[in-house]
């Protein structure tokens, strides 16, 4: 059967495709769209955030294509650009945000897989009370909940209190703005997408495979590693898609428990927009960042779309 | 000693579910717990509870940044979390009713995307395009326009899925037999799809609200002056330093959150029940069709 | 309302219908004449193109070829919300949301029939097949029988004009198949209502259909009454898909006005009728196993009389089954109902027997 084209469809399905396509084109693609043009400008003069466009040079049109901006990510300046990439601040904030997002995935899957796995081998009937725990966080403030950990990690606060008071600690321990408080954090808010994809995925599984393993002589150790790791492999790379993309553009976090040695670039990207008023500049750092999460975005449709398919019999 | 020990682990390989459950339980509470025990501390301390005192709520009534933002993320939620599921039935419907078309897997990805996007990267974008379109139509200023749109966008692909699994689960043979007693398409969707769908567009609803009400990143970068959502203001609050009215304003939304949720499980378990009763009242064994009538 | 038709006009017909998915004909140039008030079975195992052909008459298929014809118009390109046509769905699809009463009334709503006919229309729907009481219920109240109770009058509340039922007895065991059988027999006679279904149990066609299509590969094999397929197959497939046959492979070796011969590997069969074939020409003998007949004793006829040893017996009460075995290796089915009861003649396992069939019961098959 052939594919049919836009004019083939009849008038309903022509507007119920068209309704939702027209807003995500309009809404998401255009916005990209204007995102890397203007990534390729000049800051503005201070009334306007950005260089004009278009300019006129010598009677004709010019369409003006700066690559600059996109220099200064890499290179501090001229004389360094001799040796390749340099060690630009951005280039750092990267960098810790590449390092953040890969040890809150890290951090999720080691706190999560058991605990999804637990709770999909409970009895059915608690199941949905054990789910519904674990969503009600969800359901209040994710800002008023990293608000909390700033009071429970503070140099006065809670955490370091009750270990004085339990003569476990002389002093309190300096948790609050540094790589612990971080990483707890994400690790924290995180933890929900990384769970609910591998308990989708743990449920489904036929724990009868197991029983065959046993029987066939395997220890439960043995068996997990054989058996059930690798059929939760889909949902593996879902959670670990789900954490890790959205890690590495995260600014709440950083700005409220990260400490200023930490920068990472989604603060780095408001910076530049809201202090320096760069906003070409900015949109290049953008940019670098889409580009940064497109191998594990493609890993993550290719996961999801896998189980799309497999939906549809 | 030795079966000391060998107690001790056995009950520990027992248990060890239970055990890890339970802490990963208490790590996602301890902020909870923390906010509404200390949202009546009677001092400003973190570290210390000093005494039982409602000041804080006093002051969080009185702080009008904190109720004006309120409600304005009330307004903001509302309308986003219904645009959402609107506009995510619509995809919904195409992903899951129309297989083929050309720009399918274009239209999958888009859906998708903000899903999983930093929401840096959208908010930055929006922004400019919000910018570039004021400038050309003179409108909208940055405020409660432009702020409804960024939420519908993170909104709609969450509704999207949410609605996209119920619908995918649906019957069929149901629409086939409301078109065979005489509806038409539009009609069948109003009088047998929607009503079968119906939870999840109340869960889509529900969620996206929740995600609107509870955004920073994209409020932030698309909001104006005087236009201040409530997460912008207690984020602002954050940043200065501890403000225990937060606790307070935190302790009243868990509040409502854990009666609405423990409401709403409760009567989703009793329907059930009520139902499987019915199913199996109705299975006793019987007669396909009685002996016609003798007196015919 | 209708002229009365005669019956050999066909009030259904379906011109060189065919459907293809992909390049493969699932319904391959079909052309049946269904009349009017009759129940009308397609009968085939699954993938033969019978429930494609369903939905075609539907109007949940578009034919890819050919054209449907209810009562002189051509209603191919029709929807399936305008064609006079009701289906009842193998799984009931009544409307989880809506009670019973509002499920039968469902399609009267879309017609815009006034209230108080709708009001009349349902009762006398609710009272055909018994469910007065169940009215208020909602599906999910109901056992599979009274669900299908309702699925049935919902079907019928418009008066189609055809009602095409799917696999109708399908979703219930079998206590309740056979009783159901003669109840919507009954129901579908006194409404007057012209049927088409769709199964693959021969024994359901049989028993509640006027006329049967054996249907295999997309294409139909045979039309006839229940009595003319079973002791007139006109193929193999046909005849070994209903009811048991024994077939043996052969030449024909005789062919005169009133009788024929066919040489098979066992011997000779004598047929009591012409074929009008070519000699030499390879056909089948088909015969039933109840047609033959067994004894330990040698009979006094000299044609079709075969011998064997018996290696299985099914004893059912009402009948035996035996399965003989010639010389030569080949196995025949015979089945024998107990009129009578012989002590002399008791066979039982490895007894050597004769067995023969009039010249009336073999059916010779070219396909």
């Amino acid at each position: 059967m052939k594919i049919p084209s836009w004019f083939q469809l009849n008038l309903g399905r022509r507007f119920v495709i068209g309704v939702p396509y027209a807003w995500l084109l309009l809404f998401f693609v255009l916005p990209f769209l204007i995102l890397l043009r203007i990534s390729v400008t000049d800051m503005g003069n201070g009334v306007d955030p950005f260089a004009p466009l278009i300019e006129t040079v010598e009677g004709s049109w010019h369409v003006m294509l700066r690559y600059n901006n996109y220099a200064s990510i890499f290179v501090d300046s001229a004389a360094d650009a001799v040796g390749g990439f340099g060690n630009t601040i951005y280039m750092e904030a990267y960098k810790t945000s590449l390092k953040y997002a890969l040890l809150t995935t890290l951090s999720c899957l080691v706190i999560g897989y058991p605990f999804a796995y637990f709770i999909a081998r409970s009895r059915p009937a608690i199941r949905p009370a054990l789910l519904m725990l674990v969503m009600l966080p969800f359901w209040t403030s994710f800002l008023l909940r990293v608000y909390a950990w700033k009071g429970i990690l503070a140099d006065q606060g809670v955490l370091n209190n009750l270990l004085i008071s339990l003569g476990i600690i002389q002093e309190p321990m300096v948790m609050l703005y540094t790589d612990v408080s971080m990483l707890v954090g994400m690790t924290y808010v995180y933890c929900p997408f990384m769970i609910l994809p591998l308990y989708a995925n743990l449920v489904k599984m036929d724990f009868r495979l197991l029983e065959a393993a046993h029987d066939l002589g395997a220890s439960a150790w043995k068996a997990f590693w054989l058996i059930t790791v690798p059929l939760s492999k889909s949902g593996i790379v879902a959670g670990s898609m789900l954490v890790f993309i959205p890690s590495v553009g995260e600014f709440v976090i950083p700005s409220l428990l990260g400490g200023a040695e930490n920068i990472m670039i989604g603060r780095v990207v408001w910076d530049e927009m809201f202090s320096s008023n760069n906003w070409p500049r900015a949109s290049a750092l953008a940019v670098v960042m889409i580009l940064l999460i497109l191998v594990p975005l493609a890993f993550y449709y290719r996961s999801s779309s896998d189980r799309d398919a497999q939906g549809r019999h | 000693m030795k079966n000391v020990l060998r107690t001790f682990l056995r009950f520990l390989e027992n248990n060890v579910g239970r055990m890890w459950m339970g802490l990963v339980y208490l790590f996602l509470y301890i902020p909870l717990i923390f906010l509404i025990v200390f949202s009546f501390n009677s001092t400003r301390q973190d570290g210390v509870f000093t005494g039982f005192s409602l000041r804080w709520y006093e002051a969080l009534l009185s702080d009008s940044r904190l109720v004006e933002g309120f409600f304005l993320s009330l307004k903001v939620a509302l309308i986003t979390g219904t645009l959402s599921v609107v506009l995510g039935s619509f995809a919904a419907f195409v992903l899951v009713r129309y297989l083929r078309f050309t720009g399918r897997t274009l239209f999958y990805g888009l859906v998708n995307a903000p899903l999983v996007m930093p929401e840096v990267i959208i908010g930055l974008a929006l922004l400019l395009l919000m910018v570039a379109v004021q400038r050309t139509l003179g409108w909208p200023d940055r405020g409660f326009i432009t702020i409804v749109t960024g939420h519908t966008l993170l909104g709609m692909a969450y509704a999207t899925v949410v609605i996209q699994s119920r619908l995918s689960e649906m019957d069929r043979t149901l629409e086939e037999a409301a078109m065979d007693l005489g509806c038409r398409p539009i009609q069948v969707f109003f009088l047998v799809t929607l009503p079968s769908i119906a939870p999840a567009l109340v869960s889509a609803w529900l969620l996206t609200f929740t995600l609107s009400f509870d955004d920073v990143v994209i409020s932030e970068f698309l909001s104006g002056p005087g236009v201040t959502t409530l997460p912008q203001v207690i984020f602002s609050y954050a940043r200065r330093g501890v403000n225990p009215s937060i606790y307070a304003a935190a302790t009243i939304l868990i509040t409502v959150v854990s009666l609405g949720i423990i409401v709403y499980s409760i009567s989703v378990m009793r329907r059930q029940k009520r139902l499987d009763r019915e199913i199996s009242a109705a299975a006793r064994p019987e007669q396909a069709f009685p002996d016609p009538d003798p007196a015919k | 309302m209708n002229l009365p038709l005669s019956a050999g006009d066909g009030f259904l017909r379906t011109d060189q219908l065919v459907k293809r998915f992909d390049g493969v004909a699932a319904v391959d140039d079909v052309s049946l004449s269904v009349h009017k008030g009759e129940i009308f079975a397609l009968l085939g195992s699954s993938g033969c193109g019978k429930s494609t052909l369903l939905r075609m008459l539907a109007g949940f298929e578009k034919p890819t070829e050919g054209s449907v014809i209810l009562d002189g118009v051509d209603i191919a390109s029709f929807p399936p919300y305008e064609r006079p046509i009701n289906m009842m769905f193998q799984s009931y699809a009544l409307f989880p949301h809506l009670t019973v009463w509002d499920n039968i009334a469902f399609g009267l709503k879309r017609e815009g029939m006034p209230k108080g006919e709708i009001e009349a229309r349902v009762q006398e729907m609710l009272k055909l097949v018994q469910l007065e009481t169940f009215a208020k219920r909602k599906p999910h109240q109901l056992s599979g029988g009274q669900q299908q109770r309702v699925a049935l009058a919902r079907s019928l509340a418009k008066r189609p004009q055809l009602l095409l039922l799917d696999e109708p007895l399908g979703a219930l065991d079998k206590k309740l198949r056979e009783r159901t059988q003669f109840e919507l027999v009954n129901i579908l006679e006194s409404v007057g209502v012209t049927c088409v279904m769709v199964t693959h149990d021969q024994e359901e066609a049989m028993a509640m259909a006027s006329r049967i299509a054996v249907m295999s590969h997309g294409r139909v094999l045979q039309v006839g009454t229940p009595k003319e397929i079973y002791e007139h197959p006109n193929c193999r497939f046909v005849a070994d898909f209903i009811g048991n046959v024994n077939m043996f492979e052969g030449e024909l070796t005789l062919d005169e006005a009133d009788r024929c011969e066919v040489t098979t590997e066992q011997g000779v069969v004598n047929v009591g009728h012409g074929i009008s074939g070519t000699l030499g020409m390879s056909v089948a003998i088909a015969v039933r196993p109840e047609k033959i007949h067994i004894d330990k004793t040698r009979p006094d006829v000299n044609v079709n009389l075969f011998t064997g040893k018996v290696r299985e017996i099914a004893y059912f009460g009402s009948y035996n089954t035996f399965i003989v075995e010639m010389p030569g290796g080949r196995r025949v089915k015979i089945t024998e109902t107990n009129t009578t009861r012989h002590e002399s003649s008791l066979i039982t396992w490895e007894d050597a027997v004769f067995f023969w069939w009039d010249d009336s019961a073999p059916v010779v098959l070219t396909q």
